[in-house]
């Protein structure tokens, strides 16, 4: 395998195995193997249609949910096929959260947006102890503390986004996806968003497409280039944006590319 | 998404970068030279000269943090930007090195003649050739020249330990020589300081073109490790 694919030396969460994605015809990503280590940050770049977000919902089996979708080879989530006989995608998805590109959140209560998960999953625990864990978890605990049954759309779209993530840790996963959390917030909210996944990294695994490279740069620990489906480079995040060892991926971050 | 401004302000910083090694380049030159000649209004144009090569330091370092700060530069536009500011205050200091050599010029043509020795010459000309090779492997990105140029500092050192050593008996030997001889001294110390600063440009080159550490022993360490 070329060095320009890094391979994690300690465990690894998350992995694909030549794994292809087509919609209809067309393509979207083609044989990517990568793979992804436990309790570290993954930020994906690439430009649109690069397939990054693709990559991102075969993890959760999101593309399930598009008409057209067809998955060829292998996602495997600690060490079994995620799309092998029996898997159900509803418990997939419950250990693997995702959060996306805009905040949405039920109309309904901050206290109910995040106890919403656990009560479908028959959470038998403490409920008011597990949604303040959360809400802590995510940094909006002290912001909402006091306002618990006020609408979830009251918010700001900061604080909106940062419920949506205390609503995936919620159901208490493994693995958070996040697919552009930041792009719809101001510098402000998107520093929280950023403080909270250096935090979140301690617990979970958190795999974020962004197309902020800056964004990858600050928060990530390694960092994917994706081009037209393919996997062109993965490696520490630090070497890859000063010494990239591709030229697709040297292009694309010094703003050169086509 | 190619943007020509940014291009363009990188071009810029480069062609500042050459024209401040141009300065240096000849700063030690025309210091050697008036060193050689004893000649006096030689010295004072180098003196007087350091003032254009701290404004460009300067006028680099400001360019360079701009650039930092409104690009978010990455990789090789990344490293090329925090190389010209390293360069640029090893060029500065080469500058005040020529300074020096000069000043001491002022007050060897005053004292009694005192013979410059064959190893003063062969470091002057050592190390001018260093720096013009240096900078030639910035303007021209060619590492391997950079790479070689590295090879050439012990020989800069060896013969700064051969003029210590000289001059240190002929001072002893005669005590009215002491005064020139500190200055010789002081000559072929600076000498050696302007090739050790241009180890580190070319150091600098290389890790700007390759992405390569080279300074302390660093790549050879890798080769040990791997």
């Amino acid at each position: 395998m070329s060095d320009a694919i890094y391979v994690p030396a300690g465990p690894v969460e998350l992995e694909t195995r030549d794994l292809s994605v087509h919609y209809g015809e067309v393509p979207a990503v083609q044989g990517v193997s990568i793979k992804i280590p436990d309790r570290r940050v993954v930020a994906f770049i690439g430009p649109s249609g690069c397939g990054k977000s693709t990559l991102l919902r075969c993890f959760n089996r999101m593309n399930d949910l598009i008409p057209g979708a067809r998955v060829l080879g292998e996602a495997i989530f600690q060490g079994s096929n995620l799309y092998g006989p029996g898997v159900d995608p509803v418990d997939v998805r419950r250990r693997i959260g995702m959060v996306f590109q805009k905040p949405n959140p039920f109309p309904k209560s901050i206290y109910d947006n995040v106890a919403f998960g656990p009560r479908i999953n028959g959470y038998r625990g403490s409920m008011d102890e597990l949604v303040e864990r959360s809400l802590r978890r995510a940094a909006l605990w002290d912001e909402v503390k006091d306002r618990m049954d006020a609408s979830a759309l009251a918010l700001s779209g900061g604080q909106q986004q940062r419920l949506c993530i205390a609503r995936a840790l919620a159901v208490e996963p493994e693995v958070l996806l996040m697919d552009e959390p930041a792009s719809a917030l101001d510098p402000i909210a998107t520093q929280k968003i950023e403080d909270l996944i250096y935090q979140l990294k301690q617990d979970y695994t958190v795999v974020i497409v962004t197309h902020n490279m800056q964004q990858a740069a600050r928060v990530s620990d390694f960092t994917a280039f994706l081009y037209m489906g393919d996997l062109v480079e993965y490696g520490p995040t630090q070497g890859l944006f000063t010494n990239p060892k591709e030229d697709r991926t040297e292009a694309y971050i010094t703003g050169r590319f086509g | 998404m190619t943007h020509r401004h940014f291009q363009d302000e990188l071009d810029t910083l480069k062609a500042r970068l050459v024209a401040m090694a141009g300065l240096a380049e000849s700063a030690v030159r025309t210091a050697v030279a008036s060193l050689l000649e004893r000649d006096a209004g030689k010295a004072r144009r180098v003196v007087e000269g350091d003032r254009a090569i701290d404004a460009l330091e300067m006028e680099i370092e400001d360019r360079s943090i701009n650039l930092l700060a409104l690009q978010q530069p990455m990789a090789r536009d990344l490293r090329m930007i925090a190389m010209a500011m390293k360069i640029s205050s090893d060029l500065e200091r080469v500058g005040d090195h020529a300074v020096n050599i000069a000043e001491a010029v002022n007050w060897l043509i005053e004292s009694p003649l005192f013979p410059i020795t064959p190893e003063i010459e062969e470091m002057t000309r050592l190390v001018t050739w260093m720096l013009k090779d240096a900078l030639d492997a910035f303007v021209r990105a060619d590492s391997k020249l950079a790479r070689e140029i590295l090879t050439r500092d012990d020989r800069v050192d060896e013969l700064h330990e051969n003029s210590f050593r000289i001059l240190l008996t002929h001072m002893m030997e005669d005590p009215r020589k002491i005064s020139a001889g500190m200055d010789f001294l002081l000559v072929s110390g600076n000498l050696e300081r302007i090739a050790d600063l241009t180890t580190n440009i070319s150091e600098n080159t290389i890790y700007m073109l390759e992405g390569r550490v080279v300074k302390h022993h660093a790549e050879s360490a890798d080769a040990a490790g791997a």
